[in-house]
Parts: structure tokens; sequence; C-alpha cells
């Protein structure tokens, strides 16, 4: 069910290896025949703004008697972890064998989780405080910009990154551009690490999002500048338009051809090399499936649909095509393309094999995620589909990760992957739970018992409230 | 149109029957006046109102009987601050009724004839467990946004409890853009429209003779004398401490103002200014953003160190969605009780997180009498609960609303029904009702 998604976006990605011509790195194949530099196919940097993050300092860490969801299903009681220079080396139950040198933390009574990761974010590019001149999310000047890359607006020092990290528990997220635009551009997948910039976030790897929009907004905005699109039939003859001159460009750069450098076409042409995964923000289901078929229609693949609130009408088609739902617990009736929202749109997806996100979209929100989950699951178990807490946790940690193309990586607690972890005071699946400690890569970034291990951002220092619990 | 004669068709059939006299036995009873829950209590609703509730209540003889089989029953949730109501889809103007930007009128509107109880957002509201709220409108073209309600979610055609309940004003950043730009602006409008008002009250000529140049409509100064005198709760919007500490020195001048302060978010700051002045806050606990720099000391621990100074606190839900999602004032709570756990926060205790959504928020519109409690007297609003309220995605398995059960059923809960399996049958889902 699940895995299929992970099969078709690994599928796409090995094929944009061998399909794109554009790439950054400097191979060729021996057989490169030397030719006018005109008639040579364009080489574009791909990478010009690279990732400067790398793990703070670790500790050889132990915590063992706790409870453990391992973000792919499985559940350990009185387990332990052991996590060692940033990785997860060893997770097992009460008869593993402990290095005697590290730091051992008592999880009694406590869980471990891996990091929540948010699909949805527009932390930095919307941040707190929210004044006109930090608006940075919505380049809503044309239907199109597939040119502009969300990493641009992220202000690092956004206070709403230190709230995930220690109330929600969030060590991953994407940071998308807004929905204004059918097309807003490319989004970022950081660590939720503090930063002076923006580089020190990014999450070293991850590959490149676009950030597509269906229905109300696109046609909303542009129709109310008197301008196309301003109907749904407007928003797919622009994005098909569109996507035929990706499509043209894109085969350009395939058969060698020199090109003009063009921004939005370069993001574009990854797309269609499936080497940028597409996030289609997309309430109804009819509409969902319309996208589908313009993604066949053009050759790509939606990563997953984003504010999916009607997801549980087409949770058969969904899971056929291996496409993730990114979904509220329970919100509706804001705007007419939400009105038909229900409790159970999560478990029903769950239930339907398909692959299951639970996001934000939100500032607030994205601080209990863990909270937004349980409730999905209580109205799940309601109707009779019940979900184990262990397998709830999978909508939390490695589906999204999956759909980030990061599962590699992050999202759950395997031997070799990242030590991005939580360990929670309580059933994280409690209104009365919060985090306890949370590492990345290995490194405690948030202790809730040490207030040096929280994060003040700069905007906060000297302020009323600085270094407060909040 | 067809729908929505379906929909009241179906709602028609569900229509319950009137009062009914119940005791409800064998509860984990929780009174919601602050004391803690009641093993093996009882509860009895007569003629719409609770008589008695505790342990060791007789059940009179005849009444129906229900058994709550060991769980949790409460009084319903009041909705300490919302739009309830007020609208259905909030980006379908025609459908809001929140706020009336263009109109030349500000404290005399009354919001209680825009209030639609058919709305699906009372039947999904209900079904979380909220039985009454308190609604302010949103807002004017002018400072004063009107006169709200206290209302209930009955699935019937009379929602107010009490209209006039309350004036609601913006102070703040809000305020100020309403009053021409500047905080002073507004306390000087504020000021001027309560001494015209009173003029007003005094010699109901002197609005003739102000001709255009009036500041208030004769209904806006009617209302605001009701203010002024303290007959109408009058409830702030204000969030940072200094705009606080004003709004509180606004007594000095009109002592009789009974002000209730809404949103509050660097309260902690000047708490025991709050507690010494005896004004009640309506809080959303959870807003821990520097979201403006009037909210720059926000944290999640607001609540708890207000409670803690002497404050009255009662909690809400706003600033995320204030019509829809009334249901998370349960979700708040026992995160304020999660709180009391977390080193170097504030919090509360399970028994007075219960309490900010129940007797609290009644007491501070002025209603403790009347609702918001199981004590004797008030009225049968009375939930069932399938586990701990304040536990996340606990539901109700019964509701009364002035002793009258009520349907806990959602359009939202028909539309999961007709896609528990998303495939088509041998018909379109259309026919699948």
């Amino acid at each position: 069910m699940i895995r299929g998604v992970k099969g078709s976006l690994l599928a796409a990605v090995s094929l944009a290896l061998v399909g794109c011509a554009a790439t950054g790195g400097e191979a060729k194949s021996a057989g490169d025949a030397p030719a006018a530099p005109a008639a040579k196919p364009a080489k574009f940097d791909k990478d010009p703004y690279p990732s400067t993050y790398k793990g703070y300092p670790t500790r050889l860490t132990v915590v063992k008697g706790v409870t453990i969801f391992d973000g792919e299903g499985g559940r350990i009681d009185n387990g332990s972890i052991v996590m060692s220079s940033g990785k997860v080396t060893a997770v097992g139950g009460p008869d593993m064998e402990l290095p005697t040198d590290a730091d051992v933390i008592d999880g009694t009574g406590k869980y471990l989780t891996p990091g929540i990761i948010d699909i949805h974010s527009h932390l930095g590019d919307y941040p707190s405080p929210s004044v006109d001149a930090h608006s940075d999310g919505n380049e809503a000047t044309s239907p199109t910009t597939p040119e502009v890359w969300s990493e641009h607006s992220v202000w690092p020092q956004d206070p709403g990154f230190s709230r995930a990290l220690a109330n929600g528990g969030v060590t991953a997220l994407q940071i998308l551009p807004g929905s204004a635009n059918l097309m807003g551009g490319r989004s970022i997948t950081l660590k939720n690490v503090p930063s002076r910039t923006v580089q020190g976030m990014k999450f070293p790897g991850a590959p490149y999002g676009l950030k597509m929009a269906c229905g109300e907004n696109p046609k909303r905005v542009y129709g109310g500048k008197g301008r196309m699109p301003s109907t749904r039939m407007g928003n797919f003859a622009v994005n098909r338009a569109t996507w035929a001159k990706a499509a043209a460009y894109k085969k350009k750069m395939d058969d060698g051809k020199a090109v003009e450098r063009d921004l939005a076409m370069e993001t574009l042409a990854g797309v269609l090399a499936g080497e940028i995964l597409v996030h289609n923000h997309c309430y109804r289901a009819d509409e969902m499936a319309l996208v589908i078929d313009m993604s066949k229609e053009f050759g790509y693949k939606v990563s997953t649909f984003h504010h999916a609130v009607e997801s549980y009408k087409i949770a058969d088609v969904l899971a056929k095509e291996g496409i993730c739902s990114a979904m509220w617990a329970d919100w509706w009736g804001f705007k007419m393309e939400a009105y038909d929202s229900v409790n159970e749109n999560i478990p029903l997806v769950y239930n339907a094999g398909a692959c299951t996100i639970v996001h934000s979209d939100d500032a607030n929100q994205i601080q209990r995620l863990n909270q937004e989950a349980a409730k999905a699951r209580a109205a799940g178990r309601r109707i009779g589909i019940d979900v184990s807490d262990e397998m709830a946790w999978t909508w939390l940690s490695y589906n999204p990760a999956k759909a980030l193309g990061i599962a590699d990586q992050t999202g759950s607690l395997k031997p070799g992957k990242m030590a991005d972890v939580v360990l929670w005071n309580g059933n994280p699946f409690s209104a009365y739970t919060r985090p306890e400690k949370v590492w990345i890569d290995g490194a405690l970034m948030f202790d809730a018992n040490d207030p040096k291990r929280r994060p003040v951002s700069d905007f906060e220092l000297g302020q009323p409230g600085e270094g407060d619990v909040k | 149109m067809m729908r929505a004669l379906l929909l009241s068709a179906a709602a028609m059939i569900a229509l319950p029957a009137a009062a009914q006299d119940v005791a409800i036995v064998n509860a984990k009873l929780v009174i919601g006046d602050g004391s803690a829950p009641v093993e093996g209590g009882t509860v009895v609703v007569r003629g719409g109102k609770i008589v008695a509730a505790g342990a060791g209540v007789a059940v009179p003889a005849g009444i129906e009987r229900v058994d709550a089989e060991g769980k949790y029953v409460t009084p319903g949730i009041v909705a300490a601050f919302s739009r309830v109501g007020l609208t259905e889809v909030d980006a379908v103007s025609g459908t809001n009724d929140r706020s009336a930007p263009r109109t030349r009128f500000s404290a005399g509107l009354d919001i209680a004839p825009a209030l639609n109880p058919m709305g699906s957002p009372v039947a999904v509201n209900r079904a979380s467990g909220v039985t009454r709220a308190i609604v302010a409108p949103g807002g004017s073209s002018n400072l004063f946004a009107g006169q709200g309600a206290v209302v209930d979610l009955a699935d019937d055609m009379d929602m107010v409890t009490k209209p006039r309940a309350l004036q609601y004003v913006a102070f703040g950043e809000d305020g100020a853009s309403k009053a021409g730009g500047s905080r002073a602006a507004t306390f000087l409008l504020f000021r001027e429209q309560l001494l015209a008002a009173r003029s007003y009250a005094r010699n109901p000529a002197t609005l003739a003779e102000w001709g255009n140049d009036a500041m208030l409509q004769r209904a806006d100064a009617e209302a605001l004398v009701r203010v002024i005198d303290g007959t109408t709760p009058l409830f702030v919007r204000v969030d940072r401490a200094a705009d606080i500490v004003n709004v509180l020195k606004l007594r000095q001048e009109f002592p009789a103002l009974k002000l209730v302060l809404v949103g509050v978010t660097d309260g902690w700051l000047v708490a025991h200014e709050i507690a010494a002045a005896k004004v009640p806050v309506l809080v959303s606990p959870l807003s821990d953003l520097p979201d403006s720099f009037e909210r720059l000391a926000a944290t999640q621990s607001n609540a708890g160190r207000l409670k803690a100074a002497g404050v009255e606190v009662s909690v809400g839900v706003f600033d995320d969605d204030d019509a829809h999602k009334m249901g998370y004032a349960t979700q708040y709570a026992g995160n304020l009780v999660g709180l009391a756990r977390v080193p170097g926060a504030s919090g509360m205790t399970w028994d007075q997180a219960f309490a900010a959504i129940s007797s609290v928020p009644a007491r501070a519109v002025g209603m403790e009498g009347s609702i918001g409690s199981l004590r004797p007297g008030r009225a049968g609003d009375v939930v069932i609960w399938d586990n701990d309220p304040l536990e996340l995605g606990s539901r109700p398995t019964a509701i009364w609303i002035d002793g009258k059960a009520q349907s806990l059923t959602t359009r939202q809960d028909r539309l999961r029904d007709r896609y528990r399996t998303p495939q088509e049958g041998t018909l379109p889902k259309a026919y699948d009702r």
C-alpha cells in the first residue's frame, strides 16, 4: 500500500538520473565529442545555495526502559535506543546489550519516537511577527512562478521554529510557497535547527519540491485582478499550457540542444525528470482526480495532495495511484472547498491503504501534530477502524519522510538513520504529554529540564519573555 | 435549495421531544465549579433545570433513568468567546455575518437576528460537547463592534439564551486602525463616544442637535448607555501589557464599566494589576507566538500564571477558528493540565481546567447562576462522554440541553457514512443515503 508510493517515487528519481541532461555535475560519457560552445547543452548548477548544515556535537546516549514507536509501525515496550555520532546505532528490547560509557537516560513511563516531520509549513516565509514586511510566502504577481524558491524567503529568525521544536517535537519540515499561484515555486526541506542562515538549516540532499495549488485560491487571486485564471477550467488551461512549454524545453535539453536559461522551466523540467517532487494543495476529490490525469498527460508524478479534505471520497484511487494525502484532523468550513471535511478523513484514507500524513500549514498546529493524529485515530476507532499508536505514528514521521524523499535518512528509528528523536514525558497521543528532550542528528537541541537547551531567536532576545517557557 | 430542504426535513425527523425529566446515574460526575469529579454520582434534571447533582442523590420516583456506566458526566462546555451561529462558510460572504464593515451603526448592532441555529457549525460544535456559547460580533466600521449574545446549541430554532449579553470592542492595533491610526485615537474615541451616550441619556434631544456631526446613531447611544451603567458587560480585546493597564484605568472615569478582557496575550506581565481590578479574562491559552508587537511575551503559561495570581481565567478558542472548532476548548483545557507537568511552565489542575470551559466563562458574562455547572438551578445542559473529556478524541455519547436530548449526528457524519467505502456501488453515491 504505502510502499507503492515509495517505489514509484524512487523509480521516478532514478529515471531522472538517466533522463535529464541538465545536471549540475561535470560527469560526461566517454564518447562526448568536442563541439562548438554554442551547440553544447547548457549546464546549470542545480545546487547553487548548498546546505551548510552539519550536525551539532553529540554524546553517546542511551535511553532505556522506554516505550518506542519506531515510525514504521513497530513498537517496543521497555525498549532501548543507542545514539552515537548523530546516528541511531541500535534499537531493541530490554535484553539488548548497551554501551557502558554512554549517557544513560531512564525512560521509564516515557515514550520515544522519531521526530515529527511536518510536510506543510510556512515558517520562515510567513514568520512571526506577521507584519507586512515579513509577508514573503506568495509571489502573487503571476499565476505560475515555478522560478521562485521558498528558501529565498525563509527568515531563519522566525520564533515559530523554536515552538515547533520544543512543544511539537518537530525535527524536519518542508517550507512551501503559498497557494495564491497554480505553480507557487520550489519548496525546501529543513532540519529544525536554529541557524544564522537558511543554508544552515537545509536538509542535506533532500530533493526540491514544487508547490502547486488547485481550486479557489489561484482563480480568486488572478480573477480578482481581471486576468486568467478566473475559473477552475482556467486553472487547468494555464497549467497545461505551462506544462506543454516545460515539456518542449526539457526535450530540447534532452536532445542536447542549447537552451536559454529559464529558471521557471528549469524547475518544471526537474519535475518532469522526476527530480523535483510535486506537492499539490488540493481540497476537492474531483479536482484531485483531474490533476492525476494532468500529471499523466505530461508525464509527472504527484507526491502528495495537501489539505486533502476530500481524500476520503477517492481514497481507493489515491491508494492505486500511490499518492499521499497530507491532512488536518478536523479543519473545516473556512472556505467552500473545505466544506465537506469529515473527522474520519485521515483514518478512512489510511484504511484504504493510501499513504496518510498529518500536516499543519500553521505555526500553532505544528506544535501539536501528535495531538491531531490522536484525534484522527480516535475518530477512526469510533467507526471501527482500529489504528494502533505505533501505526498512527507513521502519519507523523515515516510517511512524510517518504513523500519528501528523505525516508532513507530519517523518519524512523532504524540503525544507521539520523538520530532525529523525541523523548516524550508520557504517551504522545495524550493531551497531557509534552516533549521532554529532542535530538536532531543525535545532538540534544531541546531539553525541558534545562533552560539553556531552549533556543531563543534574535527577534526575541531582549524582548519581554526572552527565554521563557513557550 | 433542494439540499437545504432535505437537510431540514432530516433535522425535523431527528428533532427530539420536549424537555424530559431525567436522572443520570452511575456517573463520574463533574460539577464544573472546580470541584473534583465524584465517582458514582447522580444528576437529576427536571423541567429543563438541574435539581440535584452529587453522590448519594436520590432518584425521584417515576423519572427516566440513564446509566452512565461510570463514564464522565459533565455540564456542557461553554464556549467562552465565539462566532458560532454567525457563519456557515467563512469565505462565502453571504453566509458570513460576523462583521459589518460597511454599516453606519456600531455599538447598537445586535447579533441575535443574524444567528442561524440550523447552520451546520451549530450541530458540529454541539456534537463535540459544546452546549452554550458567548457569541461576540466581529466588528463594524467604527470602534464598537456591537452587542453579542449568550446562545444555546440545541437543535431547535430558538438559539438565544440572553440577547445583548455583551458589548465588544477591540483596543490595541485593531482598535487603533478603527479609530484613525493610533492608540491615542482609540482611547479618545472611546471616551468621546461614551460621553456622547451619557449626554444622550440625560437629554435625547442632544442627538438631533448634533445632526450630521453626531458621533453616534441613536441605537449606538442607547447600547452604550447600558455599557456605562454596567448593565451590559464590555468585552475588550486587548493584548499588550501597557494596553491592558490603560484599559483597566477606563474605570477611573467610568466606574460602573463591567470589564471582561479578551485575548490578554501578554497579560501575565501585569497579572497582579488584572487580579487587583477583579476583571475576568478570556484567553486562547495555546497562543504562544509573538504574532505581532503587541504579543511579544506570548506563552502557553499565560493562563496558568494569571490563574495563580488570582485572575478569573476562561479558556476560549479564538485566534484560530472561533466558529467551527469550538470543540477545541476541551483539547486546550487538557493542554493546560499537561503544562502543569512541564518544568518552569504554569498550567491548571484538571478540575480548574474544566471549570475554565464551563462555569468560569458563565460567570464572566454574568450568568453563573443559570448555566455552566451542574449546581441546582442551572440549565439542564448535561453531557455523557465516552472518555476523559479533556483527552484527545473523547466525544459525547449523549447530550441534553435545557433537559432535552439532542441529536449528535452532523452533516459530516452523513458524508462519512456515504464514503465509508469509497467505491461506487450499483448506483452512484448520490443514491446512497
